[in-house]
């Protein structure tokens, strides 16, 4: 029976625990960060909830399967990639849309940001399948 | 076993698709009048042009007489197994294999490419597979299929090896390059080995002694497929290959010499064989052997009058082994069995059927008036004229021809005279479907045995042309004049009469002898499959037992083996005594990270040594924060909470470890060995790395382009997703399947 104590904690946590992972998943391009580590901390933070509050829980509040997060990870990684042939350029090209700001500023969306996302998703499923298979065990 | 519904309806997949095989035969025949006038057909489309491989198709003689054959058989087998097909059979499956089959071997063929030759050789081979295995609900059958594909496949391997090094020596795939370069080719030191792998490729697929034991076993592929691939087309395809690479590789002493010996053994083996079976089918293979053997044999030499008689006998032996094959399944659909002792009297029931089982059979001893006989003439002809060994070709050929006879009588008298027997099921005649191919085929050998000059011209002699071009003229004719083939022919008969009288005591003197040789090569074959079984599973034993600490131990191990050694033999350049001394800090962590490795190897409780451990990989992860590779330190950092996570979750479930202090085991002692030597490695290879120049060059890329190229200032985040996003998609794609495997696994101990 899981403790009062971690039950509290894991609420006021995972929610602060899976923000910092989306900003370390974003500020990646330019900081430490990137799809893989910020996975890795949303993993840690499902897995704190799945150890607190059971994985029936935890399935619930993600509502798709894990294995489904990780596949749609895999495709949209692979569709980033796909986007470059379309314009006639090689396989993986990053291609971007950048709007200028002031002061020389700007804000840079290219492909890669997506192909990160994937990332984040493949590994974060792929957490998650694993996580929870090993609680309901 | 007779594939047989009685109120079976035509297969009408099979009378549509027959115009597959009609249109090309028709179409082929309109090339008939310029090749014969000596003119070659060449179409050439790029396949794969950065490896030189061209789709070059070329139509010469050679090309036309086979693809003629190709075409003709093939249509009357559509035909055929239209209604030889029992309803529940998948015909549109077997239609699809047939006419695949056919369409690869006409690629064969008309390929003027190494390459594209091969690429069609093998598609042959597996095409083969799915037809000999096509009742696949049968263990035979697919034990037979598995074992051709096998033998040809192994084959076809040999056969590559052999084109890649002409290719290699020639500087061309292309074959009517590579054809003039032939004098060069059979000084060059890699010929011998060149030879030996076509030799390999040819044997195998023409089922030439010793490969040859796969053959009998096709049987097991419905007849009209035996009728087609064993008889007229695919084993033949080997032939063509001798016949195709014959001005290149061939006249030394080692092609003349092999050819000869290989393919009269084969002939003599098929031939005596051919006499003791008892099975229609079994009997009509081995004689197929014996016809490639003597293809084999007259490929072997290199005058005109040889190599006429190999193509003249290729063509006789077409259109009378198929029609034969094809009887042979008329006979088995229509009473339920072909084992000759079971069948008999079957001319009353079944005339048109004995009528064209008469022509081939004739054709087939060679009696005069039909093109065997023609064929037989040029076989002496030729084998007297062999430069080597022409006294063995010439026994070979006479001793073969003469059990031919015996044989052709065997088949023919047996069941279609004397009196009715009973049999499955009772005989009537087939359908016009059935009988119209033997019929025409068999009618097709007196006809051009009465008229030799219209196949000698149009055909034979383009053909030998095509590979012989120095030939003098040949003529085919029906009497030359009382001369040394002559002779032959009239021994040839009387032996034939001769063994047919004697068959009974000629088939226990067979089976004697048989009983006496202590090697089957076919029991090769199977220890060898055997043997390799046993290693596979030997090898699984010892390394794949499936207990996780020995997969961990072997990779290790020769982790340690493979990096280790180059260390200990000096080739990487290394020396202690620069070491560069670390920081205040780095020691702090170092001690902390010793502590907590003598924590987890010590201590009694699971949760502290997982936890211990993750405090090592903690302080790695500082480390490499303090020598400024931030992103590796979170990632590193992250990983280990991760993986202490999930360790807890499978290993807090198992039982405690034991109170009592562990004793100190030979396989604990082993254990720290390989902990230690591997600490020892990493550190010494990281000392090696550091006192080598570090080459900058990507480095100074990345930095240069990171911001410019791809709007990102953190480099190894860049690398991952833009740079190298292509490495970064197989990881992730490994990740997710590794998780999905595992998921797979944990499920399957729960459902257990």
């Amino acid at each position: 029976m899981p403790s009062l104590i971690l039950k509290t904690a894991t609420r006021l946590l995972v929610g602060l625990i899976l923000t910092f992972s989306i900003y370390l998943l974003l500020r990646g391009h330019n900081a430490p960060g990137g799809g893989f580590a910020a996975a890795l901390v949303a993993g840690t933070g499902f897995a704190m909830f799945a150890i607190a509050e059971g994985p029936a829980v935890v399935r619930q509040a993600v509502r798709i399967a894990p294995q489904m997060i990780a596949m749609g990870g895999l495709g949209l990684a692979l569709a980033s990639g796909l986007v470059a042939p379309l314009t006639g350029q090689p396989f993986f090209t990053g291609i971007w849309w950048i709007w200028e700001k002031e002061q020389a500023s700007e804000l840079a969306i290219g492909t890669p940001l997506f192909f990160d996302v994937g990332v984040y998703f493949a590994v974060l499923g792929t957490i998650l399948t694993l996580i929870l298979a090993l609680e309901e065990n | 076993m007779a594939m047989v519904a009685d109120n079976a309806k035509p297969s009408i997949i099979g009378w549509i698709s027959s115009i597959i095989p009609l249109g090309l035969f028709a179409a082929l025949l309109y090339f008939v009048p310029q090749v014969t006038a000596g003119h070659v057909f060449q179409i050439q489309l790029d396949w794969i042009p950065s490896l030189g491989i061209a789709l070059s198709i070329a139509i010469d003689g050679l090309s036309l007489l086979f693809a003629l054959i190709i075409c003709f058989v093939g249509f009357f087998v559509t035909l055929y197994a239209a209604d030889y097909l029992p309803k529940k059979a998948a015909a549109g499956k077997f239609f699809v294999y047939l006419h695949s089959f056919l369409l690869s071997m006409l690629g064969l063929v008309m390929a003027d490419n190494l390459l594209a030759m091969f690429v069609f050789w093998e598609l042959t081979t597996i095409i083969s597979y799915l037809l000999i295995g096509f009742e696949c609900e049968l263990e035979t059958a697919r034990r037979n299929a598995r074992q051709a594909l096998l033998v040809t496949g192994a084959g076809g391997l040999a056969l590559l090896i052999g084109f890649l090094l002409l290719g290699s020596i020639s500087n061309t795939y292309d074959l009517s390059r590579i054809t003039l370069q032939a004098a060069a080719i059979k000084t060059d030191p890699l010929y011998m080995v060149v030879l030996t792998m076509v030799f390999i490729g040819a044997f195998t697929k023409s089922a030439q002694v010793p490969f040859h034991f796969w053959l009998p076993n096709a049987m097991s592929a419905p007849t009209p497929i035996s009728a087609f691939l064993h008889s007229a087309t695919m084993v033949k395809a080997g032939i063509y290959l001798l016949a195709r690479l014959h001005p290149i590789l061939g006249g030394t002493f080692a092609w003349m010499g092999t050819l000869v010996v290989t393919g009269g053994i084969t002939a003599l083996v098929g031939s005596v064989l051919a006499m003791k079976a008892s099975d229609l089918k079994r009997i009509l293979a081995f004689t197929t052997m014996m016809a490639l053997g003597i293809l084999t044999m007259f490929l072997g030499g290199k005058t005109t009058p040889a190599l006429t008689a190999a193509m003249t006998f290729l063509m006789v032996h077409s259109l009378y082994k198929s029609s034969l094959f094809l009887v042979v399944g008329i006979i088995d659909h229509q009473t339920g069995t072909r084992n000759i002792n079971h069948l008999g009297g079957l001319l009353k029931a079944m005339p048109i059927t004995a009528c064209a089982a008469a022509t081939a059979a004739l054709s087939m001893a060679g009696f005069p008036l039909f093109l065997g006989f023609i064929g037989k003439e040029i076989m002496y002809k030729g084998a007297l004229t062999e430069e080597w060994f022409p006294f063995f070709a010439t026994t070979a050929a006479l001793l073969a021809n003469a059990l031919m006879t015996a044989v052709a009588g065997i088949i023919i008298i047996k069941p279609f005279l004397g009196t009715l027997q009973k049999s499955p099921r009772l005989p009537r005649e087939a359908p016009w479907t059935m009988w119209l191919g033997p019929v025409f085929m068999g009618g097709l050998g007196l006809v051009f045995g009465i008229i030799p000059d219209w196949i000698g011209n149009w055909l034979i002699k383009p053909a030998v042309r095509a590979f012989h071009p120095s030939m003098e003229n040949i003529q085919l004719k029906l009497f030359h004049g009382i001369n040394e083939p002559l002779l032959l022919s009239i021994a040839t008969l009387s032996l034939g009469a001769l063994f047919y009288l004697l068959k009974q005591p000629l088939r226990q003197t067979i089976d004697y002898v048989l009983r006496q040789i202590p090697i089957r090569f076919e029991h090769l074959y199977t220890g060898g499959l055997e043997g390799i079984a046993k290693i596979a599973r030997m090898q699984n034993r010892i390394l794949q037992n499936g207990s996780l600490h020995r997969y961990l131990s072997i990779i290790i191990g020769s982790v340690i083996l493979g990096v280790g050694l180059p260390f200990v033999f000096g080739y990487i350049p290394f020396d202690f005594v620069r070491y560069p001394y670390p920081s205040l800090s780095a020691w702090l962590l170092g001690g902390i990270i010793i502590v907590a490795v003598v924590a987890a190897v010590a201590t009694k409780t699971r949760l502290l040594a997982i936890c211990s451990l993750g405090v090592v990989g903690a302080g790695i992860a500082m480390l490499f924060l303090i020598n400024g590779a931030p992103d590796v330190a979170l990632t590193q950092l992250l990983v280990e909470t991760l993986t202490v996570i999930i360790v807890s979750l499978v290993l807090l479930r198992l039982p405690r470890l034991s109170a009592r202090r562990p004793k100190l085991s030979a396989g604990k002692i082993w254990n720290g060995i390989l902990a230690i030597a591997m600490g020892a490695l990493i550190t010494a290879l990281i000392q090696a790395v550091n006192q080598t120049d570090l080459q900058r060059s990507l480095t100074d890329f990345f930095e240069a382009n990171s911001y410019i190229a791809a709007h990102g200032r953190n480099i190894v985040n860049v690398i991952l997703v833009d740079f190298r996003s292509l490495d970064t998609l197989g990881e992730i794609t490994v990740v997710a399947l590794a998780g999905l495997a595992s998921y797979g696994l944990i499920r399957k101990r729960k459902v257990q």
